[in-house]
């Protein structure tokens, strides 16, 4: 059978978000693949910088829809590490609480598109059901299913009453008793483990040399967690376990996942249990002295790093946004490897991609390279020659046109 | 004259058949979603879908061949309920028999899968032809299967015909039992034939869109999906005839009743194992199919033949 290239996007049913995958086909062997990101600039660095740190916040937070918490902590701890603040200890309780509840909501919808991409749209259903417990408590909590709004420079904005800590644990019961069942779903089923393992392999060596984060790196053995190695918030007190597997493969990766799933409630447990009282911000000045920091945050999806530079104003000078997906995206080009067509939308979905918050412009200059950056004024006379080339002439137009403005 | 045309179009032919097979469609769809813990579609939904998708525009590829474009849901849906006409439902006999109907209902059958090849190949579309190549290499891995495991009760009753299956089978009404093996494999088979999870190798939306059926749209795509509803059906009603073969004696009414039931229990086997289960790759299909499933079928046959030469004599 001949080679063929198939567009996977920029608009397909597999994929939530426009992002291209151009692969070549032999049969169903795909001999070729290559990614196109991009779809989905927004400019937001640019526009970080136009506006104050308070509004820097909630812009932030709306760079993920999914992982909100993540982007606006990540950015918030930045910028409180140049101001030099010192952060109360309930304002960091609460930060790794929201956090937590925001990775559960985040690994049930994984596992929900995950069991989708393979054509198992019950467990799909199911997952995306008892979701529906822990956004619940997130709204009841932060007052927003996403984006909550919970930050602020110096601390967050709401407190969790104990009735509200009554809530959370009496859904986490729920929650636990369901992901339970899930993993013995998908540790048991024999399709879905028939569709999992020995898909998209991603061995150590390769996830350490691409620099792979979060459960896709842990799924190939490589023990790193952001959460454990350089704790922020409150993970420092609590007691947790770093889920990783050495399988290795798609089926690793949902271990992981689930794994987290239950060491997340185990640290909302303590979380809540050891909440400290005491006041919920700090004065923050509303100018940042100048100064640059960088902030690392362990997202649902891997390592997200935020960088700030201030110059004394109260807008950053600059802002720098790596989500995690980015750090993840290239390894899919050695995990489709002589796979079938078939693994391709579970393989890009195992890394849990988000492709929106990754999509950043860097214009590189290719030294020695025929490819020059054009001003509108070139391309105009380019263009006018060009089509006076073709032999489309409007020269004699243009000028019959300006003697009768005249 | 007049009674067969209103036998064929109307009941139990052509007009009977359609609505059955939306009814059924209905019937699996709500299945599907109370054991998905959803709420589901309203009773008049897959007759809404069809009447919504008949009153909008075709839209024919330029690239496509225009002719065998339109052609193809027209043979999928003729052919299926021509198969219908030879499948005893409540009486002893269908609408038409003579001896070897039960091959020519195979054949019959058949030829809706090579309609959406056809269909999905002259579509000119990546996708849709990923999908053709896809559903005719299904053919290949349920087909064997589906052949040896029904002829083999047609070998234990000593006919090929279905009229003369059924009378063996009333005349011995125990005999089915040595048939299940077969009409677990049938059912496999009839799951692939129809393509549903976990063999909707040929229209996985997450890889290829929708397969064969990416191009089509308007009263094409409706006819292809009548089609598809009323292969449910008509497979099914060929299993109920040759593997559930009891009831063919009672009153029209009750008689009637009953191959409505033996028919929804059929498709709600099949609803089961759609939720159940997650899609297959190719290959594994493949595998699944003449590894084990073309085994149990030959067993099926053997055990007919041991019955048939030692017990039977």
């Amino acid at each position: 059978m001949h080679k063929v290239m198939i567009p996977i996007g920029p608009q397909h049913p597999a994929l939530k978000e426009p992002e291209s995958f151009l692969i070549a086909l032999k049969g169903e062997k795909i001999t070729d693949f290559a990614v196109r990101l991009g779809y989905n600039h927004r400019g937001i660095e640019k526009a970080c910088e136009e506006r104050t740190y308070i509004q820097d916040i909630y812009l932030t937070e709306r760079i993920c829809g999914i992982c909100s918490h993540t982007h606006s902590t990540a950015f918030v701890q930045a910028v409180e590490e140049i101001a030099g603040l010192a952060m109360p200890k309930r304002a960091l309780y609460i930060r790794t609480i929201i956090g937590e509840l925001e990775r559960v909501h985040s690994h049930l919808l994984w596992l929900g598109v995950a069991a989708h991409e393979i054509g198992f749209d019950t467990l799909l259903m199911y997952t995306w059901r008892d979701r529906e417990i822990v956004m619940d408590l997130l709204a009841a909590v932060t007052g927003n299913r996403v984006n909550y709004g919970i930050n602020t420079i110096g601390g967050v904005r709401r407190d969790i009453s104990p009735e509200q800590t009554k809530d959370i644990l009496s859904g986490l019961k729920k929650l636990e008793e369901r992901t339970k069942y899930y993993i013995d779903v998908a540790t048991k089923e024999t399709t879905i483990i028939k569709r999992l393992s020995n898909v998209g392999v991603l061995s150590k060596k390769n996830a350490l040399s691409l620099g792979a984060v979060g459960p896709t790196a842990r799924a190939s053995g490589v023990d790193r967690d952001t959460r454990r190695d350089d704790p922020y918030a409150a993970y420092n007190e609590i007691d947790f376990k770093v889920i990783t597997d050495d399988h290795c493969d798609v089926y690793g990766r949902t271990l992981v996942r689930c794994g987290e799933l239950m060491e997340s409630y185990k640290i909302l447990r303590q979380a809540l249990q050891n909440m400290p009282e005491g006041p919920l911000t700090v004065k923050a000045p509303r100018k940042i002295p100048a100064g640059e920091a960088v902030s690392r945050y362990e997202a649902p999806r891997g390592e997200c790093m935020h960088y700030v530079r201030s110059n004394g104003t109260e807008k950053p000078e600059r802002v720098k946004v790596r989500a995690p997906t980015l750090a993840n995206v290239q390894c899919v080009a050695k995990m489709l490897e002589d796979r079938q067509l078939a693994d391709l939308p579970i393989v890009i979905a195992a890394i849990d991609p988000c492709f929106s918050c990754t999509d950043r412009l860097v214009a590189v200059k290719e030294i020695g390279s025929r490819k020059r950056i054009m001003k509108w004024d070139e391309l105009r006379e380019y263009g006018i020659h060009w089509y006076q080339h073709q032999g489309v002439d409007f020269t004699e137009l243009n000028k019959r046109l300006k003697r009768k403005m005249k | 004259m007049a009674i067969t045309l209103f036998q064929m179009l109307v009941f139990p032919g052509f007009l009977f058949l359609s609505f059955f097979g939306l009814a059924a469609e209905y019937f699996d769809r709500k299945l599907h979603a109370r054991l998905q813990n959803r709420v589901g579609p309203p009773w008049f939904q897959p007759l809404a879908d069809f009447i919504k998708l008949v009153s909008k525009e075709d839209v024919i590829p330029e690239d496509a061949n225009p002719r065998m474009f339109k052609m193809m849901p027209i043979f999928a849906l003729t052919s299926t309920v021509t198969a219908f006409f030879y499948i005893p439902l409540w009486r002893h006999a269908g609408l038409y028999s003579f001896t070897g109907d039960l091959i020519v209902v195979l054949y019959l059958l058949t030829i809706p899968t090579l309609a959406f090849f056809l269909g999905g190949w002259y579509s000119t579309s990546l996708y849709s032809k990923i999908g053709a190549v896809r559903s005719i290499t299904q053919l290949f891995a349920y087909e064997v299967p589906l052949f040896v495991s029904i002829l083999s009760p047609a070998l234990l009753a000593d006919t090929w015909s279905l009229k003369g299956m059924t009378i063996f089978y009333a005349a011995h009404p125990w005999y089915w039992i040595f048939n299940l093996l077969g009409f677990f494999v049938s059912l496999v088979a009839l799951l692939g034939k129809l393509e549903k999870v976990p063999f909707d190798i040929a229209e996985a939306e997450t890889e290829i869109v929708a397969g064969t059926f990416t191009e089509y749209s308007g009263r094409l795509m409706g006819l292809f999906r009548l089609g598809l509803d009323v292969e449910a059906i008509v497979g099914s009603s060929l299993l109920a005839a040759v593997f559930l073969p009891f009831g063919l004696a009672l009153p029209a009414g009750l008689g009637f009743v009953v191959y409505l039931a033996k028919v929804l229990f059929i498709i709600a086997l099949l609803t089961l194992a759609r939720t159940v289960f997650a899609r297959l790759r190719i290959d594994q299909m493949m595998e699944l199919c003449w590894r084990y499933i073309a085994p149990m079928a030959f067993l099926q046959l053997l055990i007919v033949l041991v019955i048939k030469g030692v017990f039977l004599k």
